[in-house]
């Protein structure tokens, strides 16, 4: 494929994993270009939910009309997250009801809006990518990316295809992990309560690796696990994808350089 | 700042082991059969769309329904009652109770009736009522609200309602097996038979009023709301405005929507059909039919962001599914409706200065919508009452987003400012890979750890890659 022909991606990182864990957005870029897409990382900041979920329509709909613009000249716009992905495609236009002109322009650019997993699988046809994890793992669907993008085949075909992985379904795999943003710091003992749920299904599902789609409630159920001493490794499912598995899992120390190690 | 009531309430319901294990015990059951039978009916979704419309087209023509159901109603010799408040409800209920005199009521459920406290009203005035419904007997037996629209006691197990009929029947024999779910049905059905027989006055909920007709539906398993209806003089019905639906052909629809997004059922065992007292030649009924329609408050949702909420017919899947209901149980909601419909509903009964917490104490995972057979988009109904509670919500809250605001607004102050605090916390994590304690987020790392960021954000990454 030519430089030209090659579908522009607006890679949306999302403000977690800017933050805390850019292994994702090296993973989903890495994903992305291997599928033959040209990915940019225009200056960003957030999609806006924590203002919109709070009740603060004005503010939500300020970052709406920045991301817009932001986004503006891409063909496509690819988040490695379902929640901001839905807040993109199902939410911004909402958020501009009773302006005929704002709306028109939010939901010509909801269309061009992709979870990760599924514009690879959808848009650019992705069968199967080249990687290699030798665990059991499982995969928890994240709720925003599930109910309002229907993103449940996507993720788990892509991770059939990895060399060596085993991907089991645990019970009730479709059950909120409890973390729904804000919920987890207002909330935070019904959140942790659930979380508590989950781990116990994923336990039970004989799983060493948890995989979802949004760092937001892997950081919640990873931060749990780590609590309490468990085990089980949590990751995004891009980075398994990319294979980019070098990053110690999330809430799991580095390993240290000991002075004969050749790293 | 102390907690508030919800908080305290749903922290104690965390730690109550007999409440949490009854929420586990019913939650499978009812999710299971759900799904099972709306995979049973390939038209289930397209059903769903039309019990929406149908609901919504009679909601925005209410004011014919309701003056074509009193035509009917009056036609086959009832009475239609117009209630502005609960207050205005139970006087109207006192007052037929007083005119015949009546020491006794016997009540098929009615959600109605426990959202103006009815109950407490009769008492009042001397009357006694008496809850004939499995579920509702057994928390009138303790004297509780009920903490789930369709089981009202499902927050208690076996163990605990055979204590406490021990405890109410004090005239049946101490040494009597209570340990199996059968006999505490057939124990509470002997009881109650006797007060269905010696009532003067029956009261049900409805679950659908039909204009066409002027008829009132419904549903049990237990066949309470028939011999309410049936067996005493006077039969009132209690009743809110929305119950309304066009026709019986609307009734049906609703119905096949209803009981299988209720219990899995196709159908429930009994469909009870009530228009107006008996009629000459009927062999039973009552002598007088009363109607209570309720309106507290719905009227005022018309037209506005929150009407959506009254299209619910009351089936309790949204809280079967939702997992912060199913975390906390019913009772710490505060009110008589629970879980994500009550959240959107009670603010609106209410006022929202009462019941902040409500709309807040969801993760959005939208799994109610999803499973809501008439689909109300609860999430949004909850993030509009999010909106109008900004205002007074906690200043350190509103502080709190106003500074994330300034930020988000500002890309490139935003690169600095996340640049530096990243560098921070990961000088702090680097060694353990994740952080015990935050001091600005004591409520995460309280029973969280926090991962510890790599050295600097991906933008700050992305751009040194760029330049090398």
């Amino acid at each position: 494929m030519n430089e030209s022909a090659k579908p522009r991606v607006g890679l949306l990182v999302t403000c977690l994993v800017d933050l805390f864990r850019p292994s994702i957005g090296w993973a989903a870029m890495k994903l992305l270009e291997d599928a033959g897409c040209t990915v940019e990382v225009p200056p960003q900041t957030c999609c806006g939910q924590p203002a919109y979920n709070s009740g603060d329509r004005i503010l939500a709909k300020d970052i709406a009309r920045r991301a817009i613009e932001t986004f503006a000249s891409y063909d496509y716009v690819v988040a490695p997250s379902g929640s901001c992905a839905a807040m993109l495609a199902k939410h911004y236009p909402g958020l501009f009801a009773g302006d005929p002109v704002s709306a028109a322009k939010a939901k010509a650019f909801a269309g061009k809006v992709y979870e990760l997993a599924q514009f690879l699988t959808d848009v650019m046809k992705v069968e199967k990518v080249k990687a290699r994890l030798a665990r059991r793992a499982t995969y928890h669907d994240a709720c925003s990316g599930l109910r309002e993008l229907g993103i449940a085949k996507a993720p788990r075909k892509l991770l059939n295809g990895v060399e060596g992985l085993e991907l089991v379904e645990m019970a009730e795999c479709e059950r909120c992990c409890g973390f729904g943003g804000t919920f987890a710091v207002k909330y935070a003992e019904i959140s942790t309560a659930i979380a508590d749920e989950k781990i116990a299904d994923v336990k039970a599902s004989g799983a060493v690796l948890l995989l979802a789609g949004d760092l937001g409630c892997l950081m919640h159920i990873a931060g749990r696990l780590s609590r309490r001493g468990e085990s089980v490794e949590v990751r995004h499912f891009a980075e398994v994808l990319a294979g980019m598995t070098e990053e110690p899992a999330i809430c799991v120390s580095r390993p240290k350089r000991s002075p004969g190690s050749s790293a | 700042m102390s907690a508030s009531q919800f908080t305290r309430d749903a922290h104690r319901a965390l730690r109550n082991p007999q409440l949490r294990q009854a929420l586990y015990a019913s939650r499978g059951g009812f999710i299971a059969k759900r799904a099972a039978a709306a995979a049973r009916l390939p038209e289930f979704e397209a059903l769903r769309d039309n019990a929406r419309d149908i609901k919504a087209h009679t909601l925005a023509h209410l004011d014919l329904y309701l003056e074509s159901y009193e035509e009917k109603v009056i036609e086959s010799g009832g009475i239609v009652h117009y209630a502005r408040t609960a207050d205005e409800a139970n006087d109207i209920v006192v007052s037929i109770c007083r005119r015949r005199g009546a020491k006794l009521v016997v009540k098929g459920k009615t959600m109605i009736g426990e959202e103006i406290g009815v109950n407490a009203a009769l008492e009042a005035n001397g009357v006694v009522p008496v809850e004939t419904d499995l579920g509702e007997y057994c928390i009138q037996v303790r004297g509780e609200m009920p903490s789930h629209i369709i089981a009202p006691a499902v927050h208690l197990t076996p163990k605990q309602i055979a204590a406490d009929f021990r405890r109410a029947h004090r005239d049946l024999p101490p040494t009597r097996d209570l340990s199996e779910g059968g006999a505490l049905l057939a124990e509470a059905r002997a009881v109650l038979r006797k007060k269905f027989l010696s009532a003067d006055v029956g009261i049900t909920g409805a679950n659908f009023l039909v204009a066409e007709t002027g008829t009132s539906i419904v549903v049990t398993n237990e066949g309470n709301g028939d011999l309410a209806a049936t067996l005493p003089e006077v039969h009132v019905v209690l009743a809110s405005i929305e119950k309304l639906v066009p026709t019986l052909e609307d009734a049906g629809t609703l119905l096949r929507v209803l009981s299988r997004s209720a219990t899995g059922q196709d159908i429930t065992v009994y469909t009870t059909f009530t228009t107006g007292p008996r009629r000459r030649g009927d062999p039973d009924g009552p002598e007088e039919y009363h109607v209570v329609l309720l309106d507290n408050g719905r009227a005022g949702l018309f037209g506005g962001e929150f009407a959506e909420v009254l299209r619910c017919i009351r089936c309790g899947a949204c809280m079967n599914h939702c997992p912060v209901y199913q975390t906390i149980g019913g009772h710490a909601y505060g009110s008589v409706y629970s879980g994500p419909v009550g959240a959107a509903l009670t603010p609106a009964l209410v006022g929202i200065e009462n019941t902040v917490d409500l709309p807040n104490a969801s993760s959005f995972c939208g799994a109610c919508e999803s499973v809501c057979p008439v689909r109300i988009p609860l999430p949004k109904l909850l993030r509009h009452w999010r909106e109008r509670a900004r205002r007074i919500a906690p200043a350190r809250q509103r502080f709190a987003l106003a500074v994330w605001g300034f930020f988000a607004k500002r890309p490139a102050i935003y690169r600095l400012a996340s640049r530096a605090a990243v560098w921070a916390l990961a000088r702090v994590g680097r060694e353990a890979g994740h952080l015990r304690a935050l001091p600005f987020a004591i409520n995460w790392t309280a029973s969280r750890d926090f991962p510890a960021p790599r050295s600097t954000t991906f933008q700050a990454q992305f751009k040194q890659m760029r330049r090398s």
